[in-house]
């Protein structure tokens, strides 16, 4: 079937053309405010129909791949099914329509007790699954959660005098940790792995008296535990460094282990992928962020307080906070979400979720093993890592999908894995489809050896084929130039 | 089970394949002293439960306040389209455009938000989103320090100070100087402005309405910035963007914006939009997404992420920002709302809440010991004096179901009689007339 959107928003704009026009002023602007102060032409934004936009977006939405349409099995992403319910609950008016400032006036959290409360809820189940002892829930993605766990790690050891300047990466790490700790001042120290794991050896010969906290993705980007975690705390304990957990995997663990009892003192979560909210095509997301006790006093403000009558408040009292993540308390629309899917799956649900999103992968593995090469023969976790026999291009794979209607999985990363395939099916995927995906990869993979270029060519029937990325890097038409008349 | 589809039967068959015995031993790396140590959560609720459940939280937010609160976040009409399009599970459930040939629908509407919002600013360029207005200004001045090689901000303190404060927060640990000159009378203090750039100055912060919504022309300003070789930084409101001067033709480097007044719900403090645009000098510190028009193997126009060489998931620790996940459809919104206005619209909706902030001037300050802060033009918002605490007129009007504004006192010393007041194309003049009531009668 055609798609009839051919060109941009501007393509369409017709001088005159109207949607949704609100009322005719009564004076306009050059009546009320000195000429050198306006701007000189009307700014050349689109003039269209109501039909015309509603039409575009339709159209345009068409062409994109989606939880809602498509398989997405996009590793270290957990594009997992974003229940209906929790839009219509963070949409409720009560919610939506609520000033920010309005608590901080003199009395007035008592006009937004139903927020307030939301949000110190949140944070105390959110403890309580993660076995921490303090929650924040201003960071607005995970890098910027990412941020903030690393500059409570600097507050922290400023705070006790500790001189550090160092803080330890691991090479399969996504590449927001070593970017966050540099905004945060540090050096970043790059740690090779051993059989998919943080190498205890090497651990040990990078902790120096100056390394202010390790970095940890558990399990890690490989899909794989990290079996050495009970002597890596004790390794850091011994130098009072401190032990970060990278939240992009939680789902795998969640109600399994909690971060907290095993012995990391900051955690990020991910909640557009552990707790289901949707990614929105880049955002936004929600980076809570939690703490152990000797971390606390550090965290930003403002945050919720629960008065001893039962009511909720804002506190700034917090003398050693390191102060403002976001303007606010975060992104509350997002993770009123997150909030609604923890109240639905409850204590049997949480671990459930990591139960079937591990039987999923493992499935998937076992199932792909005979054709693909799978480097950790053993018992992964939510995802694994893959890459296709020799001469096959973990591209070429990727398109294949595509032009079977299949998101394709995550390529090229870990950087440390050849031609990387990483899939992540998640709990919410039935058995018949993840089938077809297995089916499918062998077809591409047996297809792949006999002729390379069935794969090359792909793909063939998406809205659009292969782009030619450097040409866009070259040419750098990062807006749409206006024609001339 | 809510949201997993597994029949008895494919467990079974599943574990088969595997070569376990039970879902149980896929765990067997997690050692039992590693097991949580108590994981007391309520049991699950039905989706009924959920839904009641959060309906009574919101019911213990008061909806049914008047208010004239801005400072910086405005209560301006979303038509419904925004949400209609916007929550289409095609754009709402997708991921970062990694796979362009399936995210069209993304990287278009994207780039069309680029030209847009370039369009509107007067500036070459746009990024696709970072968090909000307070991060899209510690983005441009960490921009200015990387292109100027200097380490100095020079800070407006008219620009709303939550974002000044998140300034600090962000720069803690950075070798950046934060120079703050103070307003006068909640006018920018140029004179004090231009006398604070020396030849450590990486950037010059301004904003346009200020804080206190006093309108001015940072033209000069940045002239004197450059002459110094820092760079000028400009804040601004986009729907007032629609009738005041550019940051373009004020030669602004760089110009960010807080978002939400384009199609975003208050939504107690978030999901906002940080909006960053800058000259094509720039281009290459901008920070995160950046999408860009080039051409499939059959010549077809398309979309993809470009210049990514600057982004951590390539550079790692040597990234222009750590910035992964932005506010996508927060951005999808606002393009979304800025079609379904168009400049006329836009245009109209900045007349008219200035047309209601004048009627409320005149009302107001016909009370007896009322008036303007400054004379400063002004668009939809303005600042009052007060003849009491402006804290204490604030409680007790919203007790009476009204607040009247924002008491600036809570930010800035000795402005504890002042009181901010925002009216948009929403704000009727009955309830300017409430306001100026129930006003009179407390002072």
């Amino acid at each position: 079937m055609k798609n009839r959107s051919i060109g941009t928003l501007f393509d369409k704009s017709v001088k005159g053309r109207t949607a949704v026009l609100p009322t005719q002023p009564s004076q306009s602007a050059k009546d009320m405010l000195p000429k050198g102060l306006l701007r000189q032409n009307a700014p050349r934004l689109p003039e269209v129909s109501e039909l015309d936009v509603v039409r575009h977006f339709t159209n345009n939405s068409h062409k994109n791949f989606s939880i809602d349409g498509n398989l997405y099995p996009l590793g270290s992403c957990t594009m997992k099914y974003n229940p209906k319910v929790n839009e219509s609950i963070a949409a409720l008016p009560g919610f939506s329509s609520t000033h920010p400032l309005i608590p901080q006036l003199k009395g007035g959290e008592a006009y937004t007790q139903g927020s307030l409360q939301a949000v110190y809820e949140v944070e105390e189940v959110l403890c309580e699954i993660n076995g921490m002892k303090a929650f924040t829930m201003q960071p607005m993605s995970g890098a910027n959660g990412e941020f903030t766990g690393v500059m409570l790690i600097a507050a922290y050891h400023r705070d006790k005098g500790n001189k550090k300047t160092k803080i330890i990466v691991p090479d399969a790490a996504h590449g927001t940790n070593p970017a966050s700790a540099m905004m945060a001042g540090y050096e970043v120290i790059n740690l090779p792995s051993k059989d998919g794991m943080v190498d205890p050896e090497a651990l040990e010969a990078a902790l120096t008296d100056d390394v202010a906290a390790l970095m940890m993705t558990c399990p890690n980007t490989l899909g794989i535990f990290e079996n050495h975690l009970p002597s890596i705390v004790e390794k850091l304990r011994k130098i009072d460094a401190l032990l970060y957990y990278d939240g992009a995997n939680l789902n795998a663990i969640m109600g399994k282990m909690r971060v907290g009892d095993v012995g990391f003192d900051v955690v990020h979560l991910n909640l557009h992928k552990t707790m289901a909210t949707p990614h929105g095509g880049g955002g936004p997301g929600s980076g809570a962020v939690g703490v152990s006790e000797k971390l606390v006093p550090y965290l930003p403000v403002a945050r919720v307080v629960k008065n001893e009558d039962g009511s909720f408040a804002l506190s700034y009292d917090f003398p050693k906070s390191i102060g403002y993540i976001a303007p606010f308390l975060g992104n509350f629309s997002v993770y009123l979400k997150a909030f609604a899917y923890i109240k639905r799956l409850g204590k049997e649900g949480i671990p459930r979720a990591a139960e079937f999103a591990v039987l999923n992968a493992n499935y998937l593995r076992k199932s792909m093993e005979s054709f693909l090469t799978v480097p950790f023969d053993r018992i992964c976790m939510h995802e694994f890592v893959s890459s296709p026999p020799e001469g096959i291009r973990a591209l070429d794979i990727a398109k294949a999908l595509l032009e079977n209607g299949i998101h394709a999985p995550t390529i090229y990363f870990p950087l440390i894995v050849n031609e990387c395939l990483m899939f992540e099916p998640t709990e919410t995927e039935n058995k018949d489809t993840l089938d077809e995906l297995i089916e499918l990869m062998h077809e591409f993979v047996e297809k792949g050896k006999k002729d390379p270029e069935y794969l090359t060519k792909m793909p063939l029937t998406t809205p659009v084929r292969r782009l030619d990325e450097t040409m866009a890097a070259r040419n750098m038409i990062l807006t749409q130039q206006e024609k001339v008349k | 089970m809510p949201y997993i589809p597994h029949t008895d039967e494919d467990i079974r068959e599943m574990l088969n394949v595997i070569g376990v015995g039970s879902i149980d031993d896929l765990f067997a790396d997690i050692q039992p002293e590693m097991r949580p140590q108590s994981f007391n959560l309520p049991k699950g609720m039905s989706e009924c439960e959920v839904d009641s459940y959060f309906h009574s939280l919101a019911a213990k937010n008061k909806q049914d306040l008047i208010s004239f609160l801005g400072a910086g976040y405005y209560d301006h009409y979303i038509p419904k389209a925004v949400d209609a399009l916007s929550s289409r599970g095609e754009f709402l459930t997708s991921y970062t455009p990694y796979q362009p040939e399936v995210s069209q629908g993304t990287l278009q509407s994207i780039f069309e938000y680029q030209t847009a919002i370039s369009r509107l600013f007067e500036m070459d360029c746009c990024n696709a989103s970072v968090f909000d207005a307070g991060n899209a200004l510690f983005e441009a001045g960490m921009m200015a320090a990387r292109h100027t090689k200097h380490d100095t901000w020079v800070v407006d303190e008219a620009i709303n100070p939550l974002w000044r404060k998140m300034l600090d927060t962000y720069s803690a640990e950075l070798d950046i100087t934060i120079v703050t000159v103070p307003h006068k009378d909640g006018i920018s203090d140029k004179e004090a402005l231009k006398a604070a750039i020396n030849d450590d100055c990486a950037a010059v912060m301004v904003q346009n309405p200020n804080f206190f919504g006093a309108i001015d022309d940072f033209t000069e300003l940045f002239e004197h910035a450059k002459a110094h070789k820092a760079l000028g930084v400009l804040s601004v409101y986009p729907v007032m963007q629609s009738i005041l001067k550019t940051p373009g033709e004020m030669g602004a480097d760089i110009a960010i914006a807080e978002g939400q007044s384009l199609g975003l719900p208050l939504s107690f403090g978030g999901a906002y939009l940080g909006i960053i645009t800058c000259t094509k000098a720039l281009i290459r510190q901008i920070p995160g997404r950046i999408i860009g028009q080039t051409q499939d193997i059959d010549g077809k126009i398309g979309y993809v992420l470009t210049l990514q060489a600057r982004e951590q998931h390539i550079r790692r620790a040597k990234a222009t920002s750590n910035i992964c996940s932005n506010q996508g459809l927060c951005a999808l919104r606002s393009i979304i709302h800025m079609a379904l206005l168009g400049p006329e619209g836009l245009r109209r909706t900045a007349e008219n809440g200035m047309i209601t902030a004048r009627y409320a001037v005149e009302k107001l300050t016909a009370i007896s010991g009322v008036k303007l802060l400054n004379d400063a033009p002004y668009g939809n918002e303005f600042a009052l004096v007060l003849p009491k605490d402006a804290h204490e007129i604030a409680s007790q009007m919203a007790e009476n179901g009204i607040i009247p504004g924002f008491p600036v006192g809570q930010y800035y010393q000795n402005m504890d009689n002042i009181l901010l007041v925002a009216c948009t194309e929403k704000t009727t003049e009955s309830h300017v007339d409430e306001l100026a009531s129930i006003l009179g009668g407390l002072l």
